[in-house]
Parts: structure tokens; C-alpha cells; sequence
């Protein structure tokens, strides 16, 4: 028997029949889903456990004492308790549910950011971030007159740590960085960066995005102060996301939004707070879907994120090989640790010609700016076309994409 | 390749992208306009030179893709010496062949040459691309101070 490495213990076949979306047939040829950092596809589990919610267990929680909204409350619970797990949080009261990573990006801004951070502070953020980790905080500049200040990434797309380092003065009070880059899949190592932000006294955020899917997260080993992420880009369902932040912290921030489920006590002259998590979750949560990521994460840690991690590896290194044959293409972010994205331009082909060459070969990968226009403007193209890969993906799935390639090569002679 | 692809790129459509016909900036021009799609990046500037009702000079610059790029060509071919009832006509019968349903005729004769871009309407998700530089020639012609987008 041959010497069984990770990867090749990996029975992506058994895998792909978890995921009933990818026996999908589209125009007539078989589904090759490679847009996963736009949004990841479902196991039959998790959309198994959203039906049987909303069919038999469907309730509002914390509220009622009959059977039914007792049951739906232990299970919301259960998951917060299964995300405090999966992150490795030290309590569940450090776990907020949101609706996605950019809503718990807004909610640190405007919770911490208002209320601590005032005008001459400064923030340092990344060449490589999403828009939802720089518009909040240039809304905020706006507000509060605090200056926002961008680490620069080299001609790989990585961070120029020694840049980083340089910036961070005595005037940085908030770094807010990417763990993964979503436009070109740059693995920056946060947990270094943090230590260099806490030396310099600066409070930090990491946009955990695009990682929680490929990686394990461990939240105290990184020792970031927040932490932020989204369900559906983690096999679960689109509007539920999570906001990990520390107890201290999360006990000194004022309320998010006001409502029901987030005070103790009201009468029309004063009302008291309620205690973490429920602080910042006013109004009824999207019960279903936290009880949806919480089968999402139960499945993705039966799979096991070592082994996802070494397969998704093996699958960027192929990747790598095989799209770099195809004539006149470029790779726009070649850092060495890189996450199993690959973004790129060919000659004078447009983004989106491309997309639609694809889409007609059943292939869905994303053409665009990636909502992160300043990483467009940093490698002076206007878009990139991206494939980004899962592990139900197959080096087959990645030959196809290579073969279509050669297609557009052929229309852009 | 599918049928539809070749269709869609085919010669003078790929032709007009590469070889982009009065592709500058115009000196003389009298009348301007920016179309911006923000979600593609599509970007496009017209220019028209109007000598009383008629198009004397039409230019464009810009960036997008190669059927906005080629969309905004043709236009240039097309509407050069055209009045302005003439320009606003054709605009209709293109965008009538543009958002004609997929399998539905229409009257090729109409559009002369831009019936090349007939084919764009079986991918529903490029047609915002094919109008971009025809709304933006519109408010060039006739300003409404709105912010041309055809996303």
C-alpha cells in the first residue's frame, strides 16, 4: 500500500455527495463551483437542520415557557457555545451573533470606535483590506476626526511588515487587519501583528472572513482583541456572522442597537442593560441561522481544518502549476503563504469576458474588483477574475477551468 | 467553444475592442458626458461636437470590457453626421434589440451594422455592458444631470 499522506487520506468524492448543490448541471455541463470566498456551498446537514427547524422546532427564543421556545433557546445556546469552541473563545459571553463579518466590523466602529477613539487618534488598517474594514472607519473619520492610516503590500501582496512596524506610532490607538486576503488570498501572520499592536498599545481587529473556512482559528493563541466572521462563507447559512471580542472590552462598550432582549430593566426614565452577549443583540436573532452555523461548524470539524487546510494546499499548489500555462495569464497576489485563491488577468481580456467564456462551461468564479478597489489600484489593473477553491474542490474541476482558460486565449487572440 | 460565445465575440465585435474607432478625447467637443458602471468598473466619457442639431464629431475614452468597449465604438461609427432625432432613434432600436426577449425578432435593418451586437441579449447579465456608452451618449445629447449608470 502506498504511504497515505493527508492529502491523499482525503476522499473528496465522499465529500462532494455532502454537498447536493454540486450535482447541479449548468447549461447543460456539470456545475464547477469555484466562487467560495464569495460565498461557500451547504451540507446536506445544514440544510437538513434549517428544514427541521422551520418544520417541527420553530419558536422564538427567551421568551416563552412552553416546550417548543424552551427547545429553540437551548439550541441557540448550544451554538454559541459550539462558536466559543470552534474559535477557542474563553467564554460564550465573548461571542456576539451579527448578520456577517461586516456587520461586527461596524459594531466594534461604532460601539468601541465612538466611544473610545477621538479626533488625532489614529487607526491602521492594511493595502489589502475589504471595503467593509475601510469604509467604517473612514465613516468614523468622518465623525469623530480620527485619521486613518494603510500598512502598504509589496509586489506579492504582502503586508511590508517592516512598513507596518513604522506606522505603528504612539498615536495608532486601533489596528484592524485581514487575516486572509479575499482578493488575493495573502495569509498575513496576525498573530505577529497583534503582539506589535499591543506593544504599541492599540486595540485590534481581525477580519477573519475569508479564513475560518481554510484554517483553524485560535482566537487566544492570535490574541487579538476581535475577532469577526460569516457563516455562509463557512458552509452555513448568509446572514447570521459572528463577533468574538474580549469580556473587559465587550463590558466597557456601550449597546449597539436598542431594543428587546438587550436590557434588564425599562420604564420611560431610564432602562438597564442586559449582560453579554445579550447587550449587543436587540430584537429577535436569526434563530435559524445560528442553529445552522452551528451544524455548519459541527460538519467542517468532523472534516477536520488540518486536513482541509493540507487538501486546499495541495489543490492551490496544482492549481498554481496548471494556470500558469495558460498563455499570457498573470497572477495578481503570489504571497508564499498563501490561501487557495487565485487571482488573475490575462493579457488584454476584460474580467468579466472571461466570466461569461466560464459561465457557458458551467464554471462560476468571480470577475470584478473583489470589493477591495484599492488592491485593484495598488496591482493598476481594474479586475481580476478570481477562482477560489473549497475542499469538496477537485484537481479535475481545476483542469476544466484550465481548459476554458485556453478558450478565452483563443476569443482575446 | 459554444455557439452563443462565438456569437457573441465574434469578429467585428472583437475588432472594435481591439481597434477602438475615434478612441481620444475631443478638443472641439461641446458636450460631454461620464458613464460609470461601479459594480464592473465599466468607464466611459463621450464626447459630441454639435453643430446646431447634428453630431459633426463623437469620441469616446475609457475602460470596460470588451463588449462595452465595442458597444461604444460601433456607436461612434454609427452616429457621426447623424441629427439629433436621428442619434435618438437609433439609441431606441439598439436598446429595443439589447432587451428584446432571448428568441424574440427583431428588424436588423433598423441598426445596420449594430446588429452584430444582436447576441448580447442571450446574456442578460452583459446587457448593462452593450448600453453603458448609448445612455451615456444620451446625456451628452440631452443633459438631465443624473449620474449615467446602467447597473
Amino acid at each position: 500500500m502506498e504511504p497515505s499522506t493527508g492529502a491523499k487520506a482525503f476522499d473528496v468524492e465522499a465529500i462532494r455527495k455532502h454537498f447536493p448543490i454540486l450535482k447541479e448541471r449548468v447549461y447543460g455541463k456539470p456545475l464547477t463551483y469555484l466562487d467560495n470566498a464569495a460565498t461557500t456551498q451547504k451540507p446536506q446537514i445544514v440544510i437538513d437542520t434549517l428544514s427541521q427547524f422551520y418544520s417541527r422546532e420553530n419558536a422564538n427564543i427567551h421568551r416563552g415557557i412552553f416546550c417548543l421556545s424552551e427547545q429553540a433557546t437551548k439550541r441557540y445556546k448550544s451554538s454559541r457555545h459550539r462558536v466559543q469552541e470552534f474559535l477557542n473563545a474563553g467564554s460564550d459571553k465573548e461571542i456576539i451573533f451579527v448578520r456577517g463579518t461586516t456587520e461586527a466590523i461596524n459594531l466594534v466602529v461604532h460601539c468601541y470606535g465612538r466611544a473610545f477613539l477621538k479626533a488625532g487618534d489614529e487607526v491602521l488598517i492594511t493595502g489589502m483590506e475589504h471595503h467593509s474594514n475601510i469604509v467604517p472607519w473612514q465613516m468614523l473619520a468622518e465623525q469623530t476626526g480620527i485619521r486613518l492610516k494603510v500598512a502598504p503590500i509589496n509586489d506579492r501582496g504582502e503586508l511590508e511588515t517592516g512598513e507596518f512596524k513604522k506606522l505603528l506610532t504612539g498615536n495608532v490607538k486601533f489596528v484592524s487587519i485581514v487575516h486572509v486576503s479575499n482578493a488575493l488570498g495573502t495569509i498575513n501572520p496576525v498573530k505577529e501583528l497583534v503582539r506589535l499592536a499591543h506593544e504599541a498599545g492599540a486595540v485590534t481587529l481581525v477580519d477573519g472572513a475569508q479564513a475560518v473556512a481554510h484554517t483553524a482559528v485560535d482566537v487566544r493563541d492570535i490574541g487579538c482583541d476581535f475577532y469577526a466572521f460569516s457563516g455562509h462563507k463557512l458552509l452555513g447559512p448568509t446572514g447570521i456572522g459572528v463577533l468574538y471580542g474580549k469580556k473587559e472590552l465587550l463590558e466597557k462598550m456601550p449597546p449597539y442597537q436598542g431594543g428587546g432582549d438587550m436590557i434588564r430593566t425599562v420604564t420611560f426614565e431610564k432602562t438597564t442593560y442586559n449582560d453579554l452577549p445579550y447587550k449587543f443583540e436587540a430584537g429577535t436573532p436569526h434563530i435559524a441561522g445560528v442553529i445552522g452555523l452551528g451544524a455548519a461548524i459541527d460538519y467542517i470539524r468532523s472534516i477536520g481544518l488540518d486536513k482541509v487546510e493540507a487538501y486546499e494546499q495541495e489543490l492551490l499548489k496544482y492549481g498554481t502549476e496548471q494556470i500558469l500555462q495558460v498563455p499570457g495569464l498573470r497572477l495578481i497576489g503570489t504571497a508564499l503563504k498563501k490561501s487557495a485563491i487565485l487571482s488573475f488577468v490575462i493579457g488584454e481580456a476584460h474580467a468579466h469576458d472571461i466570466g461569461t467564456i466560464l459561465d457557458r462551461q458551467g464554471i462560476a468564479i468571480r470577475a470584478g474588483h473583489h470589493c477591495a478597489m484599492p488592491v485593484m489600484q495598488r496591482f493598476n489593473v481594474p479586475a481580476t477574475t478570481r477562482a477560489s477553491l473549497a475542499f469538496y474542490n477537485t484537481k479535475e474541476e481545476i483542469d476544466r477551468l484550465v481548459a476554458a482558460l485556453h478558450e478565452v486565449t483563443e476569443v482575446f487572440r | 467553444m459554444s455557439g452563443d460565445i462565438r456569437e457573441l465575440y465574434q469578429q467585428m465585435i472583437m475588432d472594435h475592442n481591439k481597434n477602438p474607432r475615434n478612441f481620444h478625447a475631443l478638443k472641439e467637443s461641446n458636450r460631454n458626458a461620464e458613464g460609470y458602471n461601479p459594480l464592473c468598473g465599466d468607464h466611459f466619457k463621450v464626447f459630441l461636437q454639435m453643430d446646431g442639431d447634428v453630431i459633426k464629431d463623437i469620441a469616446f475614452e475609457g475602460a470596460g470590457c470588451a463588449i462595452s468597449k465595442a458597444s461604444a465604438s460601433m456607436m461612434t461609427t454609427a452616429l457621426k453626421g447623424k441629427t439629433r432625432q436621428e442619434a435618438r432613434a437609433l439609441f431606441e432600436e439598439v436598446h429595443k434589440m439589447l432587451s428584446r426577449r432571448i428568441g424574440e425578432v427583431f428588424d436588423a435593418s433598423k441598426v445596420g451594422k449594430l446588429a452584430t451586437l444582436a447576441g448580447v441579449c442571450e446574456f442578460p447579465a452583459r446587457v448593462k455592458c452593450a448600453s453603458l456608452a448609448w445612455h451615456t451618449m444620451c446625456e451628452a445629447l440631452e443633459p438631465t444631470g443624473k449620474q449615467v449608470t446602467t447597473e
